[in-house]
């Protein structure tokens, strides 16, 4: 029996594919060259962290005319996107929301399958290394075009010996939706 | 298919980032295509401010006794809009197609800047082809 269909699966259906190998090869050579490059490992985590906010900012589009998804009425609803529909579209795999602060400006999100790291190790001299770091940026970019300033960071990684991958997501504030239109401006 | 006189794509904050006609009916030079750009983003603007009911996204859909116009706004701000014949069927679903068209070819090229001005050849080339012929729906990147 096939199992029931979740949020995320006509979107992935809709999606086009490409080989996950060279996907995470891709990557893998990217983070090399950027050691390589900036010789620093905060320089690295923070330049991966731009680079996936520039994809971000693009890649929202791609979501919002491909998922079919309409308007989130609350930050709860738009973490839960992300992780079903989001993650599971361009990344293939779903995560799960979850660690709500009091206010719900805060949570989780954790994945247990990513297909960034099927080959890497990371080497003692890389041990400060968030070698995803780029999700962080791309949900951050992606958030902040449809009016939602975040912070995501990396809290557990299982590169380095963590049992799940765990992302912190906290809302900053809601951007105001139109330009502010004043008089005296 | 019904006919299509001209698309406009309007950036976030107003500006006119793409503009092309469809044949030879409403033609607009740079100009009043500029004006016509700016005019509507003002409209679209007041009509939300307007509403007697909140949450409203602004017009949709404005009808003329020789043309329709139709609008649609995409979450991040972008505005995509389209000049037809009266009556025209299934624009709204055009709409979405080129949106899709946009997220592919516009904003995939890594030369493309963000909220600039259009100038992909590709696409024009899948636009051309979706609106002159009515298929080629696009599935995505081009890895065939």
């Amino acid at each position: 029996m096939a199992p029931p269909a979740r949020p995320g699966d006509a979107a992935y259906a809709n999606i086009e594919k490409v080989n996950a190998e060279l996907f995470t090869l891709t990557y893998g050579a990217v983070v090399r060259q950027l050691l390589t490059d900036l010789e620093d490992i905060n320089e690295v985590n923070k330049q991966l962290d731009t680079m996936g906010y520039n994809i971000g900012i693009r890649l929202i589009d791609e979501f919002l005319a491909k998922a079919n998804i309409s308007r989130c009425t609350d930050f709860k609803e738009t973490a839960d996107v992300i992780a079903k529909v989001g993650l599971k579209m361009f990344l293939g795999v779903t995560g799960t929301v979850a660690n709500w602060n009091q206010d719900n400006t805060e949570c989780s999100l954790i994945l247990d399958d990513n297909p960034l790291v099927d080959f890497v190790e990371l080497p003692e001299t890389c041990q400060g290394l968030l070698y995803c770091n780029i999700l962080c940026g791309v949900i951050r970019g992606a958030l902040e075009m449809v009016s939602m300033k975040t912070e995501a960071r990396f809290v557990r990684d299982v590169l380095r010996g963590d049992e799940a991958y765990e992302i912190r997501l906290k809302l900053l504030e809601h951007l105001p939706e139109v330009l502010p239109y004043k008089d005296d401006d | 298919m019904s006919q299509v006189y001209n698309l406009f794509v309007i950036n976030k904050s107003g500006g006119l980032i793409y503009y092309k006609d469809f044949g030879s009916t409403a033609k607009l030079d740079t100009n009043n295509s500029l004006q016509l750009a700016s005019v509507w983003h003002s409209l679209h603007a007041i009509s939300m401010e307007f509403s007697p009911v909140p949450d409203c996204t602004g017009i949709e859909f404005l009808e003329a006794d020789n043309f329709d116009l139709h609008c649609f706004q995409t979450l991040t701000g972008t505005k995509f809009f389209v000049v037809t014949e009266t009556g025209a069927v299934g624009i709204d679903g055009l709409l979405r197609v080129v949106y899709e068209l946009y997220a592919d070819y516009v904003l995939k090229n890594p030369f493309y800047e963000v909220e600039m001005p259009i100038r992909c050849e590709l696409f024009d080339y899948h636009l051309s082809n979706h609106i002159r012929g009515g298929k080629d729906r696009p599935t995505g990147g081009s890895f065939r």
